[in-house]
């Protein structure tokens, strides 16, 4: 058993929470130079110039990139030979909350209906995958509530298939526009069922903007979709032009004979995420 | 493209010439409420009680920023999605308030508000609160401090990059999605 303490995990999250949130992931960057110098709508190209000289001043600055430092999301994997002296759990919540406040994040977490901020953007919500052997790998990303309030999971039919899913799509980020913060970045979750769907969506968009799926079919269908969400020409802040849309990520389960499960989790352009193996 | 400069207090005759599409620096007075402070204003005037500032020319800027670090006068300060203050902001702007700084598209409400009452709604560039809060001078706690980053603030800005969104006579700046024409704003 590998017994790791308690305090080098609270300083791993406290460490991602500043990181991501004041340096975007260099794939992130690219993507978003990419779309300035296509752009050639006058604002639209303004508004990405806007968005690049934010990440440089960000960097140089250590102000956070947005005010919407988010919701902390941890995606655990944790080794079955590894044990945490103290609590995994509790360490990490630790960290989030010095994370926040010595990283001058805001605290934007609350009870649901009091509306009570919790004043150090405690509880992080933490997903666990268990794995053999004895490693321990941390990664967080920091959701803001703009794209967040525009996701939405359903259960479509098998015999709805893949136009259901592109239908979906397609109707839902024509639905929220600017709200979400365009270009935008879609996590999609498909198949497993109602609450997995969500959860691959979520962990869909850690994936890095350049890379390829495994499977050249689900690879083929994540560049067909992105180009049908480019072509409603919402453009960057909703503003009209040619980049809606970053990146379309897919991770997939299998599911019941009946169901074809759809989660659509929308980020916005300051992908802010970052990992670290312990 | 040319680029109008704006200073607080906004009037009927300075709004009336604002067009969808335009740039506008804006400088002056400007108020910060989100969420939870339109909650509180609304209980205000429920109850026949007096507003924490005055709206008469107004402007109001959905920000929650984040903490100031030492030496400057506020954090990160970008605009919030606006369209969840919607149900407060007809009211508001009967009241005298003559613009609001967001993103994200308005209801239909909102759009003939600003109609009938001579206003407008600015968008500021969303993720981009970094280099927004280079253009504020000055931040001061007005009401509902135990709001923390909700709680509604004085800003002194200069000069912050802003495009007409919504104009007082029906223009819209953003784009209408090409396979959803009738898509309103998402709620």
């Amino acid at each position: 058993m590998r017994i790791i303490a308690r305090a080098d995990v609270t300083e791993a999250a406290r460490a991602l929470c500043i990181e991501a949130n004041r340096r975007l992931p260099d794939d992130v960057r690219r993507a978003l130079e990419t779309a300035f110098q296509r752009e050639t709508n006058p604002t639209a190209r303004e508004a990405l110039r806007q968005i690049r000289e934010n990440s440089a001043l960000a960097e140089a600055t250590g102000l956070p990139l947005c005010q919407d430092t988010g919701l902390a999301v941890f995606f655990v994997t944790l080794g079955q030979e590894v044990q945490v002296d103290g609590g995994l759990s509790e360490a990490i919540q630790e960290g989030v909350r010095r994370g926040y406040r010595e990283g001058l994040l805001r605290a934007s977490v609350c009870q649901p209906f009091r509306r009570a901020n919790t004043g150090d953007n405690t509880p992080a919500v933490i997903h666990y995958d268990l794995i053999p052997g004895d490693g321990l790998r941390l990664a967080f990303m920091a959701k803001g509530g703009g794209a967040e309030n525009m996701s939405r999971v359903t259960v479509l039919t098998p015999a709805e298939g893949w136009r259901g899913v592109t239908d979906f799509v397609l109707n839902l980020v024509a639905e929220a526009r600017s709200n979400p913060c365009p270009p935008v970045i879609l996590g999609l979750g498909i198949g497993g069922t109602f609450e997995l769907a969500a959860l691959l969506a979520k962990k869909a968009l850690l994936r890095p903007l350049d890379d390829r799926h495994p499977d050249p079919d689900m690879a083929a269908r994540e560049a067909a979709l992105l180009e049908q969400v480019n072509a409603l020409g919402i453009g960057p802040m909703g503003l009209g032009g040619a980049t809606t849309c970053l990146g379309v990520k897919m991770l997939a389960a299998h599911c019941h004979i009946a169901s074809l499960p759809l989660a659509v989790n929308i980020q916005c352009h300051s992908s802010r995420h970052a990992e670290l193996e312990l | 493209m040319t680029v109008r400069r704006l200073v607080t207090p906004l009037t009927d005759d300075l709004i009336a010439v604002l067009r969808a599409g335009d740039l506008v620096t804006l400088s002056g007075a400007v108020y910060t409420a989100r969420d939870a402070a339109h909650a509180r204003m609304a209980d205000l005037l429920e109850r026949g009680l007096p507003l924490p500032f005055d709206l008469n020319g107004a402007v109001l800027y959905y920000v929650g920023p984040t903490p100031p670090p030492p030496g400057r006068t506020i954090g990160s300060a970008g605009p919030t999605t606006s369209c969840r203050m919607d149900s407060h902001t007809p009211r508001l702007h009967s009241l005298g308030l003559k613009a609001t700084i967001g993103k994200g598209p308005r209801g239909p409400e909102v759009l003939k508000a600003l109609q009938e009452h001579t206003a407008v709604y600015l968008g500021a560039t969303g993720g981009a609160g970094a280099l927004l809060s280079t253009h504020i001078l000055k931040a001061d706690v007005i009401a509902f401090a135990d709001l923390g980053t909700e709680a509604i603030r004085l800003l002194e800005v200069r000069d912050m990059p802003l495009l007409v969104i919504n104009d007082c006579r029906g223009g819209e700046l953003y784009a209408r999605p090409r396979t959803a024409e009738s898509a309103g704003p998402a709620r």
